[in-house]
């Protein structure tokens, strides 16, 4: 038998089928077969909101899960989130143009002294994915950046990243700031990073940590829930 | 008079090498060295399981004066120190190797001068293909390697011996990451001085000595 004859031809599948098989290629990594497999959904007439969060969400959902019970690691995860990068770089300006719903808003940063990212943009695509908008304001953020970047862009959640032992500290200095200023309570704050823990998060003052990506996701979607919940009620009092 | 029960070292694997290299030029008899697999340094969040274990099953000897980690606290964000606090260890200070071999003002002082600094030791040039190159996937996956180092500047290579070799290996391993490249030596660092402390037998053991 030809290699040919093993190809599976994207166009030819139904819209389950496809779904399925861009879930397993998210999940091998493949950047080409998700452009292309984005593209027919959409042809189809699927809303770039359900190609995002039937297609790819759900797809980098089983890596998180996989990554989690240690089956896949770092350069695995790495690869299946490149190949939703590039499901999402044709569905961003569409999303952008729609009335797709908006979860909330948040501005994300790596603390003053690390330059450790890619935990941090797991999380930003994850969180985009679930519809929030993501301000992502780089790595090495001092205290006064961070707080530039919330007067700036007004977000629901701060979240802060730290991959050291030696940079994790510097969240309280971010928080403390905010108490500082009288703003700690205008924001969900949100930090992660490998040496971080739930101990460590609730010691500096933030509101949750996050454990991996798709945990950040719950978690924000938890506390948005919530703040409605609250804001409906004093509508309702 | 019976000979002072021996102090057992747990160390990371990575520092075997020197560990055994200090003891012998310390000449401190009474110490006993085990490591940890080295590779843990790639998956930190198992240190505190495998120190707990390791502790355990060194205690069931009832053998040891005392038990130390020759551990930085390795991105396990004091999980590790907690095992260490509940088991009754100790642990040479510093947040990883890199800073008590260095010392730790002026390890602060390199990062400060480069936060995208890429630090490697005598060992993990030694091993940088099994540990940097595997480790991170990019034997697989060659294109990672912009994802993995794009916020590095350089590399700086804490030396603790004084090889051509490793400086070359060290050199070489910067120029395939396509970063700078910067050499310090540090020899063992507060490493030895670490060691030297705990391989001094407590005081009640020298009155004993003196006795005999």
């Amino acid at each position: 038998m030809s290699d040919d004859e093993d190809d599976i031809v994207l166009s030819k599948l139904d819209d389950a089928q496809l779904v399925l098989q861009m879930h397993d290629d998210i999940y091998d990594g493949l950047g080409d077969e998700i452009i292309e497999g984005t593209q027919i959904l959409l042809q189809r007439g699927w809303t770039p909101f359900d190609v995002l969060t039937k297609a790819l969400v759900e797809g980098m959902g089983v890596v998180g899960v996989d990554f989690r019970d240690g089956i896949l690691f770092v350069p695995e995860v790495l690869q299946s989130a490149n190949a939703m990068k590039a499901g999402m770089s044709i569905l961003r300006p569409l999303l952008a143009a729609s009335d797709a719903p908006r979860m909330g808003k948040m501005v994300i940063g790596t603390v003053k002294g690390d330059i450790h990212d890619i935990g941090k943009n797991l999380v930003g695509m994850m969180m985009e994915g679930a519809g929030f908008e993501v301000v992502d304001i780089g790595i090495n953020i001092d205290a006064e950046a961070y707080l530039a970047a919330l007067e700036e862009h007004k977000p629901d959640i701060l979240g802060m990243s730290a991959l050291l032992t030696t940079t994790m500290p510097y969240m309280k200095v971010v928080i403390d700031s905010l108490k500082t200023k009288g703003i700690r309570h205008d924001y969900i704050v949100l930090v992660g990073g490998a040496p971080l823990s739930e101990e460590f998060a609730l010691s500096v003052g933030a509101d949750a940590y996050c454990r991996d990506a798709a945990i950040a996701v719950d978690i924000a979607k938890s506390f948005m829930a919530r703040q409605q919940g609250a804001a409906i009620a004093v509508l309702d009092a | 008079m019976s000979a002072p029960r021996p102090v057992l070292l747990i160390g990371c694997g990575a520092l075997a090498r020197e560990i055994s290299w200090a003891i012998t030029r310390g000449g401190w008899p009474n110490m006993e060295l085990v490591c940890l697999p080295a590779d843990l340094h790639n998956r930190p969040q198992d240190i505190p399981g495998a120190m707990k274990a390791r502790i355990r099953a060194a205690k069931e000897t009832g053998k040891y004066s005392k038990i130390l980690a020759i551990y930085g606290d390795c991105g396990t964000g004091g999980a590790l120190d907690a095992v260490l606090a509940a088991e009754g260890a100790g642990r040479i200070a510093g947040a990883h190797c890199y800073e008590f071999y260095t010392g730790s003002r002026a390890f602060t002082a390199l990062n400060d001068e480069e936060a995208g600094s890429f630090y490697l030791t005598d060992y993990l040039v030694r091993f940088f293909d099994r540990l940097v190159i595997e480790g991170l996937g990019l034997e697989r996956y060659p294109h990672l390697k912009d994802e993995y180092f794009r916020n590095y500047k350089r590399v700086v290579y804490l030396a603790q011996s004084d090889d051509a070799a490793l400086r070359k290996k060290a050199r070489q391993a910067a120029s395939r990451l396509g970063l700078d490249y910067v050499y310090r030596h540090t020899g063992f660092g507060g490493l030895e001085s670490y060691l030297a402390a705990a391989g001094t037998p407590p005081e009640e053991e020298k009155d004993d000595l003196r006795k005999t």
